[in-house]
């Protein structure tokens, strides 16, 4: 019952009113939820396609021929499968460290630019995000071949007197996936670093700060909201990356996607496969959501 | 400190003229690779090189005549199609439904509307390939769209919802106070302001279905193969020549939609 039915119960008039009242609201509160309702294709689209699958992953993870088991994840601890984390994880470490070395200072330059050089510079950083995979990932392979171009050139200025071998090994991948991953560090970079107000890095250089000082003191700190949302995306990307590694990697370098993959294709090990696919699925979730708690609300979607 | 000459406080060009450089030189490591595929597609030798020795369109009209190619640039085209549509409407509606409902339980849904574009896609595409199988929908394209309709809602649900966030809901009050039915008012009031971020979000699902290779390399086999399967599994085994050709045109159809995106935002600027 409504407050103001208690408060007046002699008046008609105010009864009236109270009971107006509550129809008014549950018929909203009604809306509200039609509304909702309007999520509902989308939401039986993705149920079909992540929420019954993961579900259907996990089970499968702790089934065996004789029902419940954890034989699927002590597997895990076989050095073969040690390996293809252990390479993961250097991987996308890397990978991630040399995005931030080359997107923090483009992300800072193109804040720092005029705006008619910074729309070219972010068009720059736009191409490739909306260039084929496959597409950036063949032109790897083509450059970084034995007689491709950057083999050629570095024998031209005489740098090296032999070709190198930079593709279908670790230095393919490394170069490929830093290649695929880097918008994805300088745009929420941008963004974040775009929304600094000038002030402050002008206020320090007023009270006496080196350009370097106030750099390192005043902006750096601001820019850490994009700086951690660059770093998270590229890591968990990296982790659970395929394509760009079994083209460039030639099967020498054993990802964890792949090797997830294989026990699939090649030896039609469900067991393994999902195991494997849950810890990926924890860890990947488990980074997102722990860096979600501690930075608020974050997107991933940048300028995109 | 204070009686220091204010230039000292500020950075000449000159003195960060290693940013320039630095910068340069990563804008070329990301542009350049990609974009010497386009000459290196005139090649006509069969071994690529750049510069190519000598010049020809032989890997077009390879690639045109192959009938494998065809069906399978076909395939791709079509999903794509239908992945836009499918992903470009659910994801208008519930981006709308999220953004006027204000419940609590929102932010739930969109929390599970966002969890495509979270897990690694080698994932979906194995759990994809379990459950489809009952139901008939691998290796066929209603199965191709759903999965990657899936992967194209959170895409689109950022881009129309950024869109609403910019239009005054008030509006649509005025016109259905004037005696419009709220669906008659969303589609002649709401969706022509908002038409620029829905645009935008059904060409990212349009390319992100067109793109999209791990899925289709698990559930889109035999007749029903996509361009990207057939591309990467191509590449895989030993690179052919035509790939460049193809990766050429590729490269236009997103050379042609991010113009069309920037056109859009500009629009949107202004």
């Amino acid at each position: 019952m409504s407050a103001v039915l208690e408060a007046q119960p002699t008046s008609a008039t105010a009864r009236q009113r109270g009971k107006n009242a509550d129809a008014l609201s549950r018929l909203a509160r009604r809306e509200q939820h039609a509304l909702l309702g309007l999520t509902l294709p989308a939401l039986v689209i993705v149920g079909c396609v992540v929420l019954i699958p993961m579900g259907w992953l996990f089970w499968l993870s702790f089934v065996g021929d004789n029902g419940f088991t954890l034989v699927n994840y002590e597997r895990l601890l076989h050095p073969s499968y040690r390996l293809t984390l252990y390479t993961t994880f250097q991987l996308a470490v890397l990978v991630t460290a040399l995005c931030l070395v080359l997107g923090y200072p483009l992300a800072y330059l193109a804040v720092q630019l005029p705006p008619r050089w910074a729309s070219i510079l972010l068009i720059c950083v736009l191409f490739p995000f909306w260039t084929s995979l496959l597409v950036r990932t063949y032109a790897w392979l083509v450059l970084l071949q034995r007689r491709g171009l950057v083999n050629e050139w570095l024998q031209g200025i005489g740098l090296i007197d032999e070709p190198l071998r930079l593709v279908h090994n670790f230095t393919g991948t490394t170069i490929g996936m830093t290649h695929i991953m880097l918008p994805f560090m300088v745009l929420p970079l941008y963004a974040t670093m775009k929304s600094i107000d000038e002030g402050y890095m002008r206020a320090a250089a007023n009270l006496g700060a080196s350009p370097i000082k106030a750099f390192w003191q005043i902006f750096v700190p601001l820019s850490v909201p994009g700086l951690a949302a660059g770093l998270i995306v590229v890591f968990v990307l990296s982790l659970g990356f395929y394509v760009t590694p079994a083209l460039l990697g030639g099967g020498r370098v054993m990802m964890w996607a792949m090797q997830i993959e294989r026990s699939v294709a090649v030896y039609s090990d469900w067991g393994a496969a999902s195991a494997l696919g849950v810890v990926l699925l924890v860890i990947t979730l488990g980074i997102l959501w722990l860096v979600s708690r501690l930075t608020g609300a974050f997107s991933i979607a940048g300028g995109k | 400190m204070l009686n220091r000459p204010a230039t000292s406080t500020q950075i000449t060009h000159f003195r960060r003229l290693w940013l320039y450089v630095f910068c340069g030189l990563v804008i070329l490591f990301l542009i350049v690779p990609t974009l010497l595929v386009i000459p290196m597609s005139f090649s006509g030798s069969r071994y690529l090189t750049f510069p190519p020795e000598s010049w020809s369109t032989r890997w077009y009209s390879a690639y045109f005549n192959s009938i494998e190619w065809r069906d399978a640039t076909w395939v791709s085209f079509q999903a794509a199609i239908w992945t836009t549509v499918v992903a470009t409407i659910s994801g208008t509606l519930a981006a709308y439904g999220l953004h006027t409902a204000r419940l609590a339980a929102g932010r739930y849904i969109q929390v599970l509307l966002a969890l495509p574009m979270m897990i690694p896609v080698i994932l979906l595409a194995i759990g994809v390939f379990i459950f489809f199988a009952p139901l008939g929908l691998n290796n066929s394209i209603p199965g191709l769209v759903l999965a990657h309709s899936a992967l194209a809602i959170p895409l689109v649900l950022i881009s129309v919802t950024a869109g609403l966030h910019n239009f005054d809901l008030n509006q649509e009050m005025v016109a259905r106070s004037m005696g419009a039915s709220r669906p008659w008012a969303f589609l002649t009031v709401t969706l022509p302001q908002i038409r620029n971020s829905v645009i935008s979000g059904a060409l990212l699902a349009f390319i992100t279905s067109l793109d999209e290779v791990v899925i289709a390399l698990l559930i889109a086999g035999g007749e029903k193969a996509t361009l990207t399967r057939r591309m990467f599994l191509a590449l895989r085994d030993e690179i052919d020549p035509t790939i460049a050709a193809i990766s050429t045109l590729l490269i236009a159809v997103s050379i042609i939609l991010l113009a069309l995106t920037q056109f859009l935002q500009s629009g949107r600027k202004s």
